[in-house]
């Protein structure tokens, strides 16, 4: 496993870093998405985009091209 | 010892992430006596309100709820500049009070190590810690404080509980010396800061009085904002020197382990693991809380959907149909008004212009006020409740084909009952961009005000033919082809918009889904009578205007020769009338036909008021339409709102302007009226299937609304944009029209 757009629904990774300079990448990052933190696939949405997932203790959102750019490593 | 006194009135700015119940906090300090302005030049709110604690008194500045103070836009720049005194003509807050919420503490202090930078007195205000209890969640405030090096107070906004200890921790934090922590960011990073201010010394800086430096916060800012928005913005002339500067800081970053711009997030959430260790206990075992038993059903593939469509079935249909019961009070209030005032004046100019100018005017701003306020009423309860989150994430890749995102759904769906409520919805979206690609299609929806036009064609001209044993019938596809035709134009301007004047980087859809609680009720009841009162004092006076300078076009020129004719009929029915006994059963007869005379007479003033030849003018424009210079008058005549156009028609076919096409008498009044009339000279109808669906068209597209420009300038704080939306939609409407026309009758024949 590689990005965290490819996590099961109930799987859980390590986020390893964020790929990317732009807006998208640094929001991913104030949002909690740092090298070491533990996120949990949460589910997708009834049309398969936009993802769900656990971070820092709250759910967060992502598109699944957002989640893409987050590079994990299983657990 | 030097006593300073304490400022007159202290200026408290109040910043928090979104959802952490900032805005009720605001409420609950400022109770009723807040203001809603603009700042220049950006589209964000500026909200004050005024805060009493014994002799002091507070200012509070409510800044837009944000996750981080980095600035990339003009509008995300307003808190900063706000924060650090550089906003024009406000003066540098004196303290600021930071939010948080207490079951979402890591995430939060984020945002608190970087208003901690800033230099200003702060106070935390820990909000929601009932949540984190019942989650399992402790923090220990005392230690945080310690910590932290500020005060933090522990407050349950909603119940209005610590704001006490909330107040008294300010007025303490202002008479404080504050030094600001120290810096989180890692030495290599400080160094590179430290050097870039020095070169700094020398450049002019924009915003900033005199030649003083740029501020700590913004040097920072400037070496991790790779977007280039702070080079171009904060320094006069971004020079290229200061580039190649910036690219070689950045390069030696890189070396030393610290790369832009991922360094602050790691610094600083490095910071908040520092700051929180041994300071909040979690559950070793996360249970299953209550947002994720709700979510399972609301975000469910089946059951998720089927909810979420009831609940703006729900939503819609109270603005459609509930809202339409004080929509008649109003305007029976209106024409009880109107009577009033007719029945205790002469009639003349100035009982025209309280009658049909003012008093028309005053009920066609009123009259929204219904649809505004039930809007935000849901809207209110969905967003303090945490649904509106959902909603996004559930329409959010429906939005996406047409390059929206899911937070553009409920404003365009308001706008199937109202554009004016719908572009005020479109504020929730924080990006620039998609706010006005919204709020600029939002007007192409077909509003409950069309229902008319179309309702009235539809009766007159389309035959009443139905197919598959009566499940479908013409009239009925005809209404269906004119809602689509909305929805189509509007997807194909917001795609086309987003590729030219709108074009830039899909912005970040990253989207916080916060745990479901019970909306606050005082919070729903403000913000919606808020929105109402914010409507009528923006855009009422605007709306009013236009109102009144139809009236004027109406009722000008006043030609007694053109009106003599009935003058003297009427005499002579009204003495005949007078010769006749009380039980007279001729009396009847001669009284139908004074009223006939009445509407003679109003019809052929109309047709010659300033208005009547604007018509004749545009007749050679609407010509191509298969239009009649009175079709060209009618719609222009209802520039103020759509519906106008009924009434318009009434007066031109001499029908009076009080027919009520919702009652099947008016309806076929108005429908024969309209079948019987014929062009200028000759026996050959103005109206066939083609001319019917070409005013349709027309008016399923067009601008016609002035409440709605008037709420767009408003919202965009701009005049530029209503002015393009007229001017689109006039176009598209007109094109649309003629294509309707030319193609329909070419197919007839």
């Amino acid at each position: 496993m590689s990005v965290l757009s490819e996590l099961p629904r109930g799987g859980s990774a390590r986020v390893k870093r964020v790929a990317g300079l732009d807006e998208v990448s640094v929001r991913l990052m104030e949002m909690g998405l740092t090298p070491g933190v533990e996120v949990r696939c949460l589910g997708a949405a009834p049309l398969g985009d936009p993802l769900e997932y656990e971070v820092r203790g709250y759910r967060l959102s992502l598109r699944r091209q957002e989640a893409a750019l987050v590079e994990v490593e299983s657990l | 010892m030097s006593i300073q006194t304490p400022p007159a009135t202290i200026t408290v700015a109040l910043i928090g992430n979104p959802n952490t119940g900032k805005s009720t906090l605001f409420t609950a300090l400022a109770g009723v006596r807040q203001r809603v302005g603009n700042y220049p030049g950006v589209t964000v709110e500026k909200k004050t309100g005024q805060m009493l604690d014994g002799p002091r008194r507070y200012l509070l500045v409510d800044l837009p709820g944000t996750y981080s103070l980095a600035p990339r836009s003009p509008d995300e720049m307003v808190a900063v500049d706000v924060l650090l005194g550089r906003q024009a003509h406000e003066t540098r807050p004196d303290a600021v009070l930071c939010i948080v919420d207490a079951s979402n503490v890591e995430r939060n202090l984020y945002l608190v190590s970087q208003v901690l930078e800033l230099g200003l007195p702060t106070v935390v205000a820990l909000n929601m810690t009932d949540v984190a209890s019942e989650r399992g969640i402790e923090i220990d405030a005392a230690k945080l404080q310690e910590r932290l090096g500020v005060p933090v107070v522990p407050v349950q906004a909603n119940r209005r509980r610590g704001l006490g200890e909330l107040k008294a921790a300010l007025a303490a934090a202002v008479e404080r010396d504050f030094s600001p922590p120290e810096s989180p960011f890692p030495q290599p990073f400080q160094e590179e800061v430290a050097r870039l201010e020095s070169e700094l010394g020398a450049e002019p800086v924009s915003g900033e009085a005199g030649n003083a430096p740029l501020p700590r916060y913004l040097v920072e800012r400037l070496l991790l904002d790779t977007s280039g928005y702070l080079e171009q913005t904060v320094l006069a002339n971004g020079s290229t020197d200061l580039r190649s500067k910036l690219a070689a800081a950045r390069q030696r970053l890189i070396a030393a382990g610290c790369p832009v711009p991922a360094v602050e997030a790691m610094a600083r959430y490095g910071w908040v693991a520092r700051m929180l260790d041994g300071v909040v206990r979690r559950p070793a075992e996360r249970g299953v809380t209550f947002t994720d038993r709700i979510d399972r059903v609301l975000t469910h593939k089946v059951v998720g959907t089927l909810v979420f469509a009831l609940v703006m079935l729900a939503v819609f249909s109270s603005l459609f149909f509930v809202a339409a019961t004080p929509m008649g009070w109003i305007e029976t209030a209106q024409g009880w008004l109107a009577g009033l005032v007719e029945a205790n004046m002469a009639d003349g100019a100035l009982r025209s212009l309280i009658v049909d100018g003012i008093i028309a005017g005053v009920g066609g701003v009123v009259i929204f006020l219904p649809q505004i306020m039930f809007l935000f009423f849901f809207i209110a309860i969905l967003e303090d409740c945490g649904y509106m989150a959902r909603a996004a994430y559930l329409m959010d890749k429906l939005m996406l084909r047409v390059g929206l995102s899911g937070k553009s759904f409920i404003p365009l769906l308001s706008s199937f009952a109202c554009a004016i409520p719908g572009v005020m919805a479109a504020r929730v979206i924080e990006n620039r961009r998609d706010r006005l690609t919204t709020i600029l299609v939002a007007p192409l929806m077909s509003c409950s005000a069309r229902l008319p036009v179309y309702a009235i064609m539809i009766a007159a001209f389309i035959p009443p033919v139905s197919y598959l044993g009566g499940w479908l019938t013409l009239q009925g596809l005809t209404m269906f082809a004119m809602y689509s035709i909305g929805i189509v134009a509007a997807a194909g301007v917001a795609l086309a918009l987003k590729k030219t004047i709108l074009r830039g980087p899909t912005p970040p859809f990253v989207l916080e889904l916060p745990a479901y609680k019970w909306p606050s009720p005082s919070l729903v009841l403000y913000r919606m009578v808020d929105r109402g009162w914010a409507f009528l004092r923006r855009a009422g006076t605007l709306i009013l205007a236009v109102s009144i300078v139809v009236w004027a076009l109406l009722y000008y020129p006043q030609d007694p020769a053109a009106t003599a004719p009935f003058m003297a009929e009427r005499d002579r029915l009204e003495a005949q009338l007078a010769t006749l006994p009380a039980e007279d059963v001729g009396r009847a007869a001669i009284e139908v036909q004074l009223v006939e005379v009445a509407r003679e007479e109003q019809g052929a003033h109309q047709r010659q008021s300033w208005l009547g030849r604007m018509g004749h003018w545009v007749e050679p424009v609407v010509r191509p339409l298969g239009w009649d210079w009175r079709i060209g008058c009618a719609a222009i005549a209802s520039f103020p709102a759509r519906e106008v156009v009924v009434g318009t028609l009434g007066v031109i076919y001499n029908l009076g302007d009080d027919i009520d096409i919702e009652e099947a008498e008016g309806e076929s009044r108005m429908a024969g009226a309209l079948q019987r009339a014929t062009w200028d000279g000759t026996d050959r109808p103005v109206y066939n299937i083609p001319v019917a669906l070409s005013i349709m068209v027309f008016f399923a597209l067009c601008a016609q609304c002035a409440a709605t420009l008037a709420v767009i300038k408003r919202e965009t704080n701009s005049w530029r944009w209503p002015l393009f939306t007229f001017v689109y939609m006039t176009g598209l409407a007109y094109v649309a029209a003629l294509v309707t026309y030319q193609v329909g009758i070419r197919l007839i024949a």
